[in-house]
């Protein structure tokens, strides 16, 4: 006879129903590798195929484990082999075509988000990674669920300006095509420094190149636990004391994420790729970052020493979730969108959050600057010289960092853009009116940094 | 006799967890969906926490001829009936969660 402990039991449902533990992604990594054609037409039909045969059972046994286990698997999502690849066979190159039969493929079997439309051109672009980059803005405003990654700088290659150029301009685009939405098509479109090819997060999930047929990756989060946890210590309570605590909260969460991912791929009889352990806020009051920093004694996020804090965080998380499972993956550690995080939202809008401290603040989380709007009028010079400096600091630092930003459409500092949904909403924030333009300009690539020396 | 292995069990056993206003009948009712429905009870715990009653049972469905979906639905019919939470688990999920 087996015995249980009440104790455990009760803690397990209060993370859950209390704060908001879930599993916050099954994404279905694909490779479309195998749907090339000189035929743009045979293309859409091999991949929308194959995604419908990959993935019908996809929401039903994702339910069929919620119920299980009693834990919210809140999105059902996919990730494909970079688009720019897939198309690239084509003698008519139509990106916006292949995206539109994503768009399908993913509405039919019930996801909300197929990331994977994009490009790795750290070290530059094929005619087809052009012509994809080009195609972004009009494919994210004539779709719902694609999401948009461009990798444009690596530590081993070094940044590609020229990408970095382009891909301003692309972004002040796809906010413009969806100017009726608060520019919402450049919530869907991301930059990397290093981007990690088994990410199951959005909207930097793609299938990379050296990953197997097909794999299913898991996508935990849990800010609203970590809170409550340190919350539970008294205040004096050292870091070392703290950073175990969180250790302690982000191996429960990760053991959880690789019983369902484990499970799930069984079901579906594919490969479990990785868990990915991200604290990923929502809107939802008490699921956020931005409370952990104040759980452990700051004022708001923003104050002197939320870096330090971030960066505390972010490592306990990892070495929490290192031990919990052996192929932990993606972008493992702490997310800090703005627009998605109630508490983050709050010291923007009163100030105590700015620009320049979120940029300071990426260099120790496990993404970048993420999900903040700015004004509608920066030019897109400038839009390459946010990308260029966050990339640089990914570069340098050999880490994940990335740009996701949305120029608001006529709107200026102060103002609100509202997105609904886990995109939640922002203040638009200032940022310099400096000039970048012969900087970004000049064209070519910033040499890859030197890996000795480290000082 | 056929050998089961561990993680075979361990997928059959069930936690049910109860909470709410203390009253008459409860323990009575919720057995009676397991028994219906063919769930051994292997263990019961209970207690009063913050003027709640909160009950544990640890189930075994290995004899059950129903599906988990269908013996939890029937237990939230229950719930409801009791006004009572009741919560339906499987019992890895605790056992991966607080175990190394």
């Amino acid at each position: 006879m087996t015995s249980f402990n009440a104790d455990s039991i009760l803690e397990t449902i209060d993370m859950i129903r209390v704060h908001h533990l879930d599993i916050r992604t099954v994404t279905l990594a694909l490779s479309l590798r195998d749907c090339c054609d000189s035929d743009v037409k045979a293309v859409g039909d091999k991949i929308y195929n194959k995604i419908t045969k990959y993935a019908k059972n996809l929401t039903s046994m994702a339910q069929e484990i919620e119920d299980a286990y009693s834990i919210p698997i809140i999105n059902k999502r996919i990730s494909v082999t970079p688009i720019s690849l897939v198309g690239e066979s084509c003698k008519d190159y139509d990106y916006v075509y292949l995206a539109k039969v994503l768009d399908k493929a993913a509405q039919d079997v019930g996801v909300n988000f197929i990331g994977g439309f994009g490009a790795l051109v750290e070290k530059g672009c094929t005619r087809g990674d052009e012509a994809l980059i080009e195609s972004i803005p009009e494919a994210l405003a004539k779709t719902e669920r694609i999401c948009s990654s461009v990798n444009v700088a690596s530590s081993k290659a070094g940044i590609n300006m020229d990408a970095v150029l382009k891909m301003g301009r692309t972004i002040k685009k796809a906010a413009d095509l969806t100017a009726d939405r608060d520019g919402i098509g450049a919530a869907k479109l991301v930059c990397f420094c290093n981007v990690p090819g088994d990410n199951p997060f959005m909207a930097g999930a793609f299938h990379g190149y050296g990953e197997p047929e097909c794999a299913l990756n898991v996508g935990v989060s849990g800010p609203g636990v970590v809170r409550a946890a340190i919350e539970s210590l008294p205040k004096n309570t050292s870091f070392g004391e703290m950073a175990n605590k969180i250790k302690q909260i982000a191996y429960k969460i990760t053991s959880t994420g690789e019983l369902v991912g484990r499970e799930m791929a069984q079901k579906m009889g594919i490969p479990f790729g990785i868990i990915d352990l991200s604290l990923a806020p929502t809107p939802e009051i008490g699921d956020s970052v931005a409370g952990i920093f104040q759980a452990m004694g700051l004022e708001h996020a923003g104050a002197h020493g939320t870096t330090a804090a971030l960066a505390m965080l972010n490592d306990a998380v990892k070495k929490g979730g290192i031990m919990a499972s052996s192929h932990v993956g993606g972008l493992s550690g702490a997310f800090i969108p703005v627009s998605e995080d109630a508490g983050m939202i709050e010291a923007a809008e009163k100030g105590c959050l700015t620009f320049d401290k979120l940029e300071a603040m990426t260099s120790v989380c496990s993404v970048g600057l993420d999900m903040i709007a700015i004004p509608g009028d920066t030019p897109s010079d400038t839009i390459s010289g946010i990308i260029a400096d966050e990339m640089a600091i990914g570069m340098i630092n050999k880490k994940t960092t990335a740009v996701r930003i949305i120029p608001a459409p006529d709107k200026k500092a102060g103002d609100k853009v509202v997105f609904g949904g886990l995109l939640g909403e922002a203040p638009v924030m200032n940022v310099n009116t400096l000039s970048s333009t012969n900087f970004v300009q000049r064209g070519g690539r910033i040499p890859a940094p030197i890996h000795s020396l480290n000082n | 006799m056929e050998q089961t292995s561990p993680e075979k069990r361990s997928e059959n056993k069930i936690i049910i967890t109860v909470s709410g206003v203390d009253r008459i009948g409860i323990v009575a009712k919720v057995a009676n969906v397991l028994a219906d429905n063919r769930v051994n009870i292997e263990d019961i715990k209970q207690t009063i926490m913050q003027d709640y009653f909160v009950m544990f049972l640890l189930g075994d469905i290995s004899q059950a001829e129903k599906s988990f979906k269908e013996i939890k639905e029937a237990l939230q019919k229950a719930g409801e009936e009791l006004q009572m939470e009741i919560w339906v688990q499987k019992k890895q999920i605790f056992d991966k969660m607080h175990t190394i």
